[in-house]
C-alpha cells in the first residue's frame, strides 16, 4: 500500500493579532469587530511560497532522509508564471537534477492534487518516492475578508511504499466549475462571491456525495471516519458538510483559524499533518478534503509507523515557533500593500540580474553549496580554483560541499540604519561554520538587541532582493538565531 | 630584498580643494582648483609633466571612465594618463604610479591627482557598490557604516569591552578630529563638538552614531612628484621625500579562511610592517612624529592605532582616552580634521592625507602647524574590514 511517508510543516514567524487589522478597518466596517480575535501567520518581506516550500521540504526530509525522484509544487500564489517553481525547491534543496518536477496550481485544491498524483505515480511503479510541496502566500486587499482569514504556511509530505505512516484507501474526485472565486491572469487580488451562496450551493452539494463515493471505494462506513480534515473560512460549514455525509461530528479538526489561519492550496495537508501528529494514531481513518472547483477526497488510514515519525518538524512545532506582531502597518509594507517612500537607496536593488551568472553558480545560490578542498580539508564559501587556506592555495582540488544544515556562529555583526531594506535595522555580518568556511551574510527574523559575537545561526533560504523593473526575484541563504532545533 | 623606494622621490608641489558640498561646482573645476595650487607651489609649467595618474573611484556620478578626464580637464600636453581605482585608496594609488614612473627613471615630474564629486547623488552618505554581476546575488547589501561598525562587535569580544567604554573612546576620536577640523579652512566640518554629541546623535550602524562617521564631501588633490635632485636643480630646498610606500590587498582569506578574528585589518598590519622597513623605522610609537589615518569611522580610526604598531595590542581604547594622539598629545593623528573633518572625497583622499604631511613637514601648516616633526605617515584603506586595501606611505625630510 502506498501512502505518506514523512511530513514537515513551516509557519513564518510573525503572528499578525487580528486586532490589528480590525482597528485598522473598523471605521468603515463596524461588523468587523467580532473578528478581531487570534492571529495569523505572516511572511517576512523575504518568505514568499517558495521559501516556505523549501523550509517545509527541510523538516519533512530531515524526518526521513529519502532522495526523492519528483518534486511536486503546489500553489496558487507561485513567484514565477513561467519558470517553473519546483525547479527551485529542487536546486535549493540539493535534490538530483536527475528528478521529475511538477508546478501544480490555479486551484485551491492544488495540494491535494499534487499529494493524489503524487500517490498515483508511486502506486503506479512510476517512482519509488517523490515529495508534494505546498505552499501559499494568498495576496489580499487590505480589509478584505481574506487578509482576515488567511495565513501563510507551506507543508511538505514524501510519498512512496515503504514505511507509510498514512496508507491511502482511496481517492474521489469531483471536477465542477463552481466559481466561489477567482484571480485572472494577470490581476492582483481575488475576487469572491457571497459565502452564504459557497457554502449552500457549493460545500453543501458538491463535497459530501464526494466524500460518500470515496469512502464506498475505501469499504470505510462514515461513522468510522476518525477525522475529517477539510479547511473552510466559513463558520460551521465543515459540520454541515460532516453531517451530511454521515462523518461524526468530533471527527472535524481544528482549521488553525485561531493561531494560523487558512494557508490556501497548503491548509489541507497542513491540516492533514497536524492531524498525523497531535491526533491520529494507528487505524484510525483520515478524510481530506481539498475544495476549489470541484473537490479532492482522500481516505488514508494512520499505520503502526507513524507512532515514530518525529515531532519537531511538525505543525505543532512551527505553531510553537512565532513572534507576535501588532504592527498593521508593518503587515502593508511587506506585502507591497502601501506605496511607501523607500528612498533613493531602494533603486539598488532593480538592477539586471545575469542569468548566465545565476545558472553557472546555481548550486551556490540556490544550494548554498560551497567547496572543500580535497587536499587540505578547508570547507569555504564560494567554491574556488584556489584554495582559501594561506598555507594551502591548491588550485583545481575542491569537491562540492554543502553549508545548508553546517551548525555556525556568529562572528561580527551590525544592525545597519542607513542600507535600504524592508525591514529595518539591516542586520548583517560575518558568520563562521564550525567546521570551516565563513562569509559575510543577512541576518533574518532577527530582533533588535538580539544578535551577539559566539550566538548559533541556522541558514535559511530566503528572498535577497527584488528586482520590481523585470519582476525577477532573487533568493539567497540568510542566517537567523538558531533559537531552538528546529524552528526557522 | 627590493631596494625600496625610500628617498629615490621627492615631492615637488602640492595642492588641495576646499573640500565640502561644492555645489558650486563639478569634477572638472574641482581638479583644476588642487592642480592650480600644486602647479604654483611646484613653479614649474604644465609642459613639463611627462606623465600623470588619475584617481576616481565613482565613475557613474563622476566622470565617467578612463584618464581624458584628467588631461581634458586639465588641457594635459598629450602625455599618458593612468586612471586608477582601488577604492578609498585610490589616491594613494595614483601617488604611488607617479612615484614610481619617476623611481624608474621613466618620467623626470609626474602628476597623481586625485577628485571625487560625490555630491551629485540626490542622497546622503555614499552611493551602494553592485561589485559585479554575481557577489550582489549573494553577498550580504550592506553599506561603509554597517560593514566597518562589525569591527567593535568583534573588538568588544576580543578584548572584553563593555559597550560603553567603546562608545566613550570612540567619541573621543571624533571630538579630537573636530577640535582639529576647526582649524583648517579648507575642511568640510569646522565645529567642535563635545563628548555627549557624539555619544548622542542618531543611530547610522550599531553601534556607530551620526558622529563616528566621515564627512561625504567633494573634493580634489593633487602632487608634482621628481627626483631629489631634479629638485634641487628647480632651486628647492627643505624637501619632503617619500621614505615608504606599501599596499596590502586582501586575497579572500579574512572573508573565507577561519582564522581572522574581525576585530583588525589584517593588510594594515602586513602594509605597516613592510612600510617600516622600507622606511628604516624601528620603533614607530617613538619615530613617527604624526599621522593621517583612514578614519572613515571612528571604530576604524581606534583599531588601526593598533594595527601600526602605535599603540599596543588592545591598548588603542586606553592612549585614545589619555589624548596620545589629540594635537597636543604625542603622535597628533588627523591633525588636519582627517577623513572625518576635512572629508572624505573618494579618489582624493589618499593624496589629501599626504598634502597634510607635506605642509606639516614643510612648516606651512598655519594655525594647526606642529613643532618640528619629521617623520608624517599616511595610512588609506579601501574596502571593507573583511577585503580591503591598505595603503601605508611615510614622509619626512630629505636624507
Amino acid at each position: 500500500m502506498v501512502g505518506i511517508t514523512a511530513f514537515g510543516a513551516y509557519l513564518p514567524r510573525l503572528r499578525l493579532a487580528r486586532k490589528a487589522i480590525v482597528d485598522a478597518h473598523v471605521w468603515a466596517d463596524p461588523a468587523l469587530r467580532g473578528k478581531a480575535k487570534g492571529e495569523r501567520a505572516m511572511c517576512n518581506w523575504d518568505e514568499d511560497a517558495v521559501t516556505m516550500g523549501v523550509e517545509a521540504a527541510r523538516h519533512c526530509l530531515d524526518a526521513r532522509a529519502t532522495k526523492p525522484e519528483v518534486v511536486y509544487f503546489a500553489s496558487t500564489s507561485a513567484p514565477f508564471a513561467d519558470r517553473q517553481n519546483a525547479g527551485i525547491v529542487a536546486t535549493a534543496l540539493s535534490l538530483s537534477e536527475e528528478i521529475a518536477s511538477v508546478d501544480v496550481g490555479a486551484s485551491q485544491r492544488a495540494g491535494t492534487t499534487a499529494l493524489i498524483q503524487a500517490l498515483a505515480a508511486a502506486n503506479g511503479g512510476l517512482y519509488e518516492e517523490g515529495i508534494v510541496i505546498a505552499s501559499d502566500k494568498r495576496h489580499t486587499r487590505a480589509a478584505s475578508n481574506g487578509e482576515l482569514a488567511y495565513g501563510d504556511g507551506a507543508v511538505a509530505m514524501t510519498v512512496g511504499g515503504d514505511g507509510v505512516i498514512a496508507g491511502l484507501r482511496a481517492v474521489h474526485t469531483a471536477t465542477v466549475d463552481f466559481v466561489d472565486h477567482f484571480r485572472g491572469t494577470g490581476q492582483e487580488f481575488d475576487y469572491g462571491w457571497e459565502e452564504r451562496w459557497i457554502r449552500d450551493e457549493g460545500l453543501a452539494k458538491i463535497v459530501p456525495p464526494a466524500i460518500i463515493k470515496a469512502l464506498t471505494k475505501a469499504g470505510v462506513e462514515a461513522g468510522h471516519v476518525a477525522h475529517l480534515v477539510m479547511p473552510s473560512t466559513i463558520a460551521r460549514a465543515v459540520d454541515g458538510v460532516a453531517k451530511a455525509a454521515g462523518i461524526p461530528a468530533s471527527a472535524v479538526r481544528d482549521n488553525l483559524h485561531a493561531n494560523c489561519g487558512e494557508t490556501g492550496a497548503a491548509h489541507p495537508l497542513l491540516m492533514l499533518a497536524h492531524v498525523l501528529e497531535e491526533h491520529a494514531s494507528a487505524g484510525d481513518v483520515i478524510v481530506v478534503v481539498g475544495f476549489g472547483q470541484g473537490c479532492d477526497v482522500l481516505v488514508l488510514e494512520a499505520t503502526d509507523a507513524l507512532a515514530d515519525h518525529p515531532k519537531h518538524g511538525g505543525v505543532s512545532a512551527a505553531l510553537a515557533s512565532r513572534q507576535p506582531e501588532t504592527n498593521y502597518q508593518k503587515y502593508l509594507a511587506f506585502n507591497e500593500l502601501i506605496a511607501l517612500d523607500k528612498g533613493m537607496r531602494a533603486e539598488r536593488d532593480d538592477y539586471k540580474t545575469a542569468l548566465t551568472v545565476t545558472y553557472r553558480r546555481r548550486d551556490m545560490l540556490l544550494g548554498l553549496v560551497g567547496g572543500r578542498c580535497t587536499q587540505c580539508g578547508t570547507l569555504q564559501f564560494p567554491r574556488a580554483d584556489v584554495c582559501v587556506n594561506p598555507q594551502c592555495k591548491a588550485m583545481h582540488t575542491q569537491e562540492p560541499h554543502n553549508f545548508r544544515e553546517a551548525p555556525a556562529k556568529v562572528l561580527t555583526w551590525s544592525a545597519d540604519y542607513l542600507t535600504y531594506t524592508p525591514d529595518p535595522p539591516s542586520h548583517y555580518g560575518m558568520i563562521s561554520f564550525d567546521d570551516g568556511g565563513r562569509f559575510m551574510t543577512d541576518f533574518t527574523d532577527v530582533n533588535v538587541g538580539e544578535i551577539e559575537v559566539g550566538m548559533p545561526v541556522r541558514m535559511v533560504f530566503r528572498i535577497k532582493s527584488i528586482d520590481h523593473l523585470r519582476g525577477f526575484v532573487r533568493y539567497f541563504w540568510k542566517a537567523v538565531p538558531a533559537r531552538t532545533a528546529t524552528a526557522g | 630584498m627590493a631596494r625600496g623606494i625610500k628617498d629615490k622621490v621627492a615631492i615637488l608641489g602640492m595642492g588641495c580643494s576646499k573640500f565640502g558640498e561644492r555645489w558650486d561646482c563639478g569634477a572638472e573645476e574641482l581638479m583644476v582648483e588642487a592642480f592650480s595650487e600644486a602647479i604654483d607651489d611646484a613653479g614649474i609649467d604644465v609642459s613639463e609633466i611627462d606623465a600623470a595618474w588619475f584617481s576616481t573611484h565613482y565613475e557613474e556620478i563622476n566622470v565617467g571612465k578612463g584618464g581624458l578626464p584628467l588631461s581634458i580637464a586639465l588641457r594635459l600636453p598629450n602625455i599618458a594618463v593612468t586612471r586608477v581605482e582601488n577604492f578609498c585608496a585610490s589616491g594613494s594609488e595614483a601617488f604611488r604610479g607617479a612615484v614610481y614612473a619617476v623611481a624608474s627613471g621613466a618620467c623626470d615630474i609626474a602628476l597623481a591627482l586625485g577628485v571625487e564629486k560625490l555630491k551629485d547623488t540626490g542622497y546622503g552618505g555614499l552611493p551602494g557598490n553592485l561589485g559585479g554581476t554575481l557577489t550582489p546575488q549573494w553577498s550580504a547589501n550592506g553599506s561603509a557604516p554597517g560593514n566597518f561598525a562589525q569591527l567593535a562587535s568583534a573588538y568588544r569580544a576580543k578584548h572584553k569591552v563593555n559597550r560603553d567604554d567603546l562608545k566613550r573612546a570612540i567619541a573621543h576620536v571624533s571630538v579630537k578630529s573636530h577640535a582639529n577640523g576647526v582649524k583648517n579652512p579648507k575642511a568640510h566640518l569646522r565645529k567642535a563638538i563635545t563628548e555627549d554629541d557624539a555619544l548622542n546623535a542618531p543611530m547610522v550602524a550599531e553601534p556607530l552614531g551620526l558622529f563616528d562617521c566621515c564627512g561625504v564631501s567633494d573634493g580634489a588633490a593633487a602632487a608634482l612628484v621628481t627626483t631629489p635632485e631634479i629638485a634641487k636643480r628647480l632651486g628647492k630646498h627643505n624637501l619632503v621625500t617619500v621614505k615608504a610606500l606599501q599596499l596590502a590587498l586582501s586575497n579572500g582569506s579574512e572573508s573565507g579562511y577561519n582564522s581572522w578574528d574581525g576585530s583588525y585589518f589584517h593588510t594594515t598590519r602586513i602594509a605597516a610592517a613592510k612600510a617600516y622597513k622600507e622606511a628604516g623605522i624601528e620603533k614607530p610609537r617613538q619615530q613617527v612624529s604624526m599621522f593621517e589615518c583612514h578614519d572613515c569611522f571612528s571604530i576604524t580610526e581606534l583599531v588601526t592605532m593598533e594595527d601600526l604598531q602605535l599603540s599596543p595590542e588592545g591598548g588603542a581604547i586606553e592612549d585614545v582616552m589619555d589624548g596620545f594622539y589629540d594635537a597636543s598629545g604625542q603622535i597628533p593623528c588627523q591633525i588636519d580634521g582627517g577623513l572625518k573633518c576635512f572629508g572624505h572625497p573618494i579618489g582624493a583622499s589618499g593624496i589629501r592625507m599626504l598634502y597634510e604631511m607635506y605642509l606639516q613637514l614643510q612648516g606651512r601648516a598655519g594655525d594647526r602647524q606642529l613643532a618640528n616633526p619629521s617623520v608624517g605617515m599616511t595610512h588609506n584603506l579601501g574596502g571593507s574590514p573583511m577585503s580591503n586595501v591598505a595603503a601605508v606611505c611615510i614622509v619626512g625630510a630629505y636624507g
